[in-house]
């Protein structure tokens, strides 16, 4: 077998970049990736809220227009400079090296909180089986459970009930992280996605059968036209779809730089972005046949037992799995499946951090693993099992959401397409081996549609946080742990695209030299 | 279900389902380069 470095002739470096076996465990990682906790829990309740049936137009056109665009561009960038974010935003320009350690840092605040929702997740499968929460799903969540605190703060005062399934949830997780993309993440993902599908299938047979299913199906596609009018709507679609793919926080830039030389971008991420959407078309059909049955057996209409997130899953999901023949089967099969789908997204969040480090400092896959992980496990679990790590969660998921992955995005897409110029440059890449072509069309959509999407969904979000305190929590907690760790993300990536790269870096890498330069030689007529 | 609710689903399945099962095809139209395959054993770092 001929490598690239090999080929061209010049001595290849002491190591080269890892990569996924085949193109089919990198589609099911970016799937993983993808299929998060949101696409259970958000979606089904995005869609209802926002025209039922109707909301798959915007859905699709935002889909279509932005997130497909936003997608391929991760994957243009990842894959031609060969990089985790900050050294694949280095080698596209100098300038740029910041925005990847803002994705990096982003990463690493998503990381600390999500692993908590998973361990929650964990125990719920377990009191599925016990119906711990008896006649009271929500005090049993907020009392017994969480015990959460009256006042929102930073108390360290422990939750064993959480503290040690969180720490399981890191020890299973640092393992993964470890073993390298090959043994660990592409074998992780090649376990826990296909044994996702199947539970969650499972569990969308069994609402159906449910009584009242009917019922909550045709709440959730009944479509409202008018909604469409509204531009609050188009915004959700386009909110929803740029998170639920994962783009723009550095995850398949990643995953991306892992893929061989030759390979065809767009055709896998067609794959990827609409085996996405497909578990969230049936993620609200199980979501709102069991809402149906809740509905019918608690006598009320279907919009006083729709909502979404916690509520949702730890609230309404508990008190379905009371009332429904079999509920015990059904929490298993729904806890479990947020369990897998969480998983699969952390390993990918914390794959942007570990890449970071491995390529800035040069260090072995393990030392990377750990220098990251454990310190991250350790915040973790300092911080979120306690009686106010609700509130602090809540804080950062939607600061980190808001002022980090959004308005990143908007700087990045903003800089490549119109200060740096590069969407040509990377739509030459993406084309040279791929089977469909993004060219002029492609262009425009991430250099005018995306940026004019992304500025008003942050303008929006900027006026609602700034008119009134984000769910009424004390002004100096949100200004410390709300917009305080949103500036101090930008300010950090600043100080880390200061410290020099390590001699023993990637940024001289001859092995991305050699195959840099070949491909410019076959690009250039 | 009501035929406007049915047929709202019919779509969604169609077009998101149907793009999932268009974009299978379209990449088994187009299988790895076998040439391009990376090393037996991952070269860990």
């Amino acid at each position: 077998m001929t490598t690239p470095s090999s080929a061209s002739g010049v001595k290849p470096a002491s190591a080269s970049r890892e990569t996924f076996s085949t193109r089919k465990l990198f589609i099911l990682s970016a799937i993983g990736s993808a299929v998060g906790l949101g696409n259970i829990w958000r979606f089904p309740y995005i869609a209802y809220d926002n025209g039922g049936g109707a909301f798959l137009i915007p859905y699709l056109a935002a889909l279509l227009s932005a997130g497909i665009p936003l997608l391929f561009l991760d994957y243009a960038i990842g894959h031609k400079f060969r990089g985790s974010a900050p050294l694949a935003y280095r080698r596209l320009h100098r300038g740029a090296e910041v925005l990847g350690w803002w994705q990096v840092l982003v990463c690493f605040i998503i990381a600390i909180y999500y692993a908590v929702i998973i361990a929650w997740a964990a125990m719920y499968t377990w009191f599925s089986v016990t119906k711990a929460w008896g006649d009271d799903a929500a005090g049993f969540l907020m009392g017994d459970f969480l015990k959460v605190a009256d006042v929102p703060g930073v108390k360290l005062e422990y939750v064993p009930g959480i503290f040690w399934p969180l720490l399981v949830v890191w020890i299973v997780t640092i393992v993964i992280m470890v073993a390298g993309v090959r043994k660990g993440i592409s074998r992780a993902n090649g376990i826990f996605l296909p044994l996702l599908v199947v539970m969650f299938v499972l569990l969308v047979v069994q609402s159906l059968f449910l009584p009242g299913a009917i019922d909550g199906l045709n709440a959730f596609f009944t479509p409202n036209w008018e909604a469409l009018g509204d531009p609050g709507v188009w915004a959700a679609a386009y909110g929803h779809i740029f998170f639920s793919l994962s783009v723009a926080f550095g995850i398949m830039i990643t995953y991306s730089s892992y893929l061989k030389r030759k390979t065809d971008l767009t055709g896998s991420g067609m794959v990827v972005a609409f085996a996405n959407s497909g578990f969230e078309i049936l993620a609200g059909i199980g979501v709102f046949a069991a809402l149906g049955f809740m509905a019918q057996a608690a006598g009320s209409a279907i919009d006083e037992v729709a909502t979404a997130g916690v509520g949702l899953a730890f609230i309404a999901f508990p008190t379905i799995v009371s009332e429904a023949p079999f509920g015990a089967l059904m929490g298993v099969l729904f806890f479990g499946s947020l369990v897998f789908a969480g998983m699969t997204s952390l390993i990918s969040i914390l794959e942007v951090i570990v890449a970071a480090v491995q390529d800035k400092l040069g260090w072995s896959r393990i030392a990377s693993a750990l220098a990251v992980c454990v310190p991250v496990a350790v915040i973790s679990t300092v911080l979120f099992p306690t009686v106010t790590g609700l509130y602090l969660l809540d804080t950062f998921d939607a600061f980190v959401n808001s002022f980090g992955i959004l308005a990143g995005a908007l700087v990045a897409v903003v800089l490549i397409s119109w200060v740096f110029r590069k969407l040509p440059t990377l739509s030459v890449h993406l084309n040279r081996s791929s089977s469909i072509k993004m060219r002029r069309t492609w262009m425009v959509l991430v250099g005018v549609v995306a940026p004019l999407a992304l500025a008003y969904m942050l303008y929006n979000e900027f006026v609602t946080k700034i008119t009134e305190p984000y769910e009424g929590y004390p002004v100096e907690f949100l200004a410390i742990y709300g917009w305080g760790m949103a500036g101090a993300l930008v300010i950090v990536a600043v100080i880390l695209t200061l410290v020099p790269w390590s001699r023993k870096s990637k940024v001289d890498d001859p092995e991305y030299a050699a195959i840099a330069a070949r491909e410019n030689e076959e690009t250039t007529p | 279900m009501t035929p406007i609710a049915i047929t709202m689903l019919v779509i969604a399945l169609l077009t998101i389902w149907g793009g999932l099962a268009l974009s299978l095809v379209n990449l088994s139209r187009h299988p790895e380069d076998e040439g391009n395959l990376p090393e037996d054993i991952a070269p860990e770092l």
